[in-house]
């Protein structure tokens, strides 16, 4: 039986198996600003965020 | 070996604790939070199931949980690309959870648990599929599962055989019967994933000829029926594709009104527009059935999914389709996955042979005779103690002859939505006021919805109309079946509009005391039948634990509780501890 693996590693499984690589763009994108709510939360580049905005 | 799964997030959480083949527990959430169709991972659950059985988590062998994360969130990104710009909105709103916890369930199964071990991941109609046949008593028997969805799949038919279990077919998402019956509930001013039952019981008021009641007729226009059973429909009708509303305004034209508001009093034309859906429903389901008895030419069926709680349906199935016995798990819905994973894991994953099928639905916490009297005690709460059982079954019939109506509290909590004898209220159903009685101390339910009868096995072909042999389902409630006509007027309070009832059977040997309570009084009414309702105000969970059922009594008209061998007056103790009433809502 296979062992769990990362939430990346079973991402990249689901993509690759069954091959639903238009996922990919979405999911990056969504990490992206998933990233910037977090920094942009808490931490030293906060200013510059808001600052884009 | 133990085996622990769950299924959360979505509506009523739970887990499962399975031993050796054997489920030895299993619970919702919603029972220790005390928050109804709790959603949020079930710890208190897990935790449960644990205790049961003096074990720590580093004892389970496996866990397994009710679904495949990504799938499901591969059909959400699907549907919302498919439909942008108008499903922004619940994009939006949706994304947080998934990202936060959705998609995370490894994670907070090894931080919530602290477990190590691996994790299995069950499709959804799958855990379904295993949630009842797997725990059937039968060796073969066609699979039906519906509900609103799961990943993608909203409906899947197959045969089970031995442990092993053949999906054939399925209906993907957004064509759900489900979702139907919840989108014509969200019409008629309900809670969706909630109150499709009282849809259900509302349908007996409307017009239940295809025929006559025109609302069928449009609603069938919304609905491409095969004669396979297979369905699609006009998607311009519905918007929960993309957006929090679940009809759409082309529907709202099409019955002929806007939403109707929450609390509304029924209309005529509402309780038509639910006998339509139960028709509909009804329609596809014997569709299926016959379809499927011809696929797999096995006479046996088993059902799972929030459809298999249409107990209305469920009824008429061996009169309607070739199938001669049936089998529905108690707790059919989404709720009751985590038995399915659990089984599915150890039967059909590991081949293992099936040596266990759910017999009763006592599978949650029960407390000893000493943890009760601790509780009273420590509490300072004043009770008596019966002598014997039989003097607690003659002076608790005598009571409920005398119109008291009695909270019961014995055994481990139900599993399921149904309170069958363990956490139940008991009632006189010869009472004519018995409805009235209950609603106005207790339930505060809205006036079309009735009263279940609870009748022991024995006796219900004499009052109720079933199949012979009665099927097994209705031990939990799950199936209706006409009151015999000349009872209508015994047993009122237990008697619908359309003369049907929903009943409980119960067996002796599942719960000897509630059985021969129930015989005991047919010796002082002539009619061995009771009112059984559940154990909890409008808007709460079933109660657990003896202080749940405590505060249930002190906030409401329950008169008196049952709890074990103790016997406790709502009037001999102070009523302003606590006033429960305050939180019933819908």
């Amino acid at each position: 039986m296979a062992k769990n693996k990362s939430l990346l590693g079973e991402l990249w499984d689901f993509l690759r198996v069954r091959k639903a690589w238009w996922l990919t763009p979405i999911i990056i994108i969504l990490v992206l600003v998933g990233v910037l709510i977090i920094f942009g939360q808490s931490s030293a580049v906060s200013p510059f965020i808001y600052a884009l905005v | 070996m133990y085996m622990l799964s769950v299924s959360c997030y979505y509506h009523d959480s739970s887990a499962a604790l399975l031993k050796d083949g054997v489920i030895v527990a299993a619970a919702e959430e919603e029972r220790f939070t005390r928050k109804k169709h709790d959603t949020s991972f079930p710890i208190n659950a897990a935790k449960y199931c644990l205790e049961s059985q003096n074990i720590t988590i580093n004892e389970i062998d496996y866990m397994g949980f009710y679904e495949k994360p990504l799938l499901k969130f591969e059909r959400m990104l699907s549907q919302h690309l498919q439909m942008f710009p108008f499903s922004l909105k619940t994009f939006l709103s949706s994304m947080p959870s998934w990202i936060n916890e959705k998609l995370r369930v490894l994670r907070a199964i090894r931080k919530k648990l602290k477990y190590k071990g691996d994790v299995l991941f069950i499709e959804h109609h799958l855990a379904h599929a295993a949630s009842t046949f797997l725990v059937s008593p039968f060796e073969k028997a066609a699979i039906l599962t519906v509900d609103g969805v799961g990943e993608w799949t909203t409906t899947t038919y197959g045969l089970g055989e031995g442990n092993k279990i053949n999906l054939m077919k399925e209906i993907k998402f957004p064509h759900s019967l489900g979702l139907l019956y919840s989108t014509i509930t969200a019409y008629l001013g309900f809670s969706v994933n909630n109150s499709e039952y009282k849809v259900m019981g509302l349908a007996p008021y409307g017009d239940m000829n295809r025929k006559t009641n025109s609302y069928y007729k449009k609603l069938r226009r919304v609905i491409d029926i095969k004669e396979d059973g297979s369905y699609r429909f006009d998607l311009s009708y519905f918007k929960f594709h993309y957006a929090d509303r679940m009809p759409s305004k082309k529907m709202c034209v099409l019955l002929g009104g806007p939403i109707v508001k929450r609390d509304s009093e029924m209309t005529m034309k509402h309780k038509n527009i639910a006998a339509s859906l139960q028709l509909v429903t009804e329609e596809i389901l014997f569709k299926i059935l016959h379809h499927l008895h011809k696929v797999t030419n096995c006479d046996n069926l088993v059902m799972a999914g929030g459809v298999a709680l249409n107990s209305v349906a469920n009824g008429k199935i061996l009169r309607n389709t070739p199938f001669k016995k049936i089998w529905i798990q108690p707790n059919a819905s989404d709720g009751g996955t985590s038995i399915g994973t659990t089984s599915y894991i150890y039967n059909s994953v590991l081949g293992h042979k099936r040596n266990y099928a759910l017999k009763d639905a006592y599978l949650g916490p029960s407390f000893s005779t000493k943890e009760i009297k601790t509780f009273l005690v420590k509490n300072k709460i004043k009770y008596s103690e019966f002598k014997s059982e039989s003097d607690m079954i003659k002076k608790v019939a005598k009571l409920i002859y005398d119109n008291h109506v009695v909270g019961w509290f014995m055994k481990g909590m139900e599993w399921g939505p149904r309170a069958l004898g363990a956490r139940s209220i008991l009632a006189n159903p010869c009472n004519p006021k018995a409805k009235e009685l209950l609603n106005s101390k207790v339930k505060h339910r809205e006036k079309f919805r009735p009263f279940a009868p609870v009748v022991c096995d024995d006796d219900a072909l004499t009052y109720f109309d079933c199949d012979n042999p009665v099927p097994e389902p209705t031990d939990f409630m799950l199936m209706v079946y006409p009151v015999w006509k000349k009872w209508h007027k015994v047993i009122p309070s237990v008697t619908h509009v359309d003369g049907s009832g929903r009943l409980q059977t119960i067996r002796r040997h599942q719960n000897k005391a509630y059985y021969d309570l129930i015989k005991e009084f047919g010796k002082l009414s002539g009619t061995p039948i009771l009112i059984n309702t559940s154990f909890n105000i409008r808007g709460e969970p079933i109660v657990c634990t003896p202080f749940d059922a405590y505060k249930c009594m002190m906030g409401t008209g329950i008169d008196c509780i049952v709890m074990d061998k103790f016997m406790i007056w709502r009037k001999d103790n102070p009523q302003d501890i606590w006033d429960s009433e305050q939180y019933a809502k819908d």
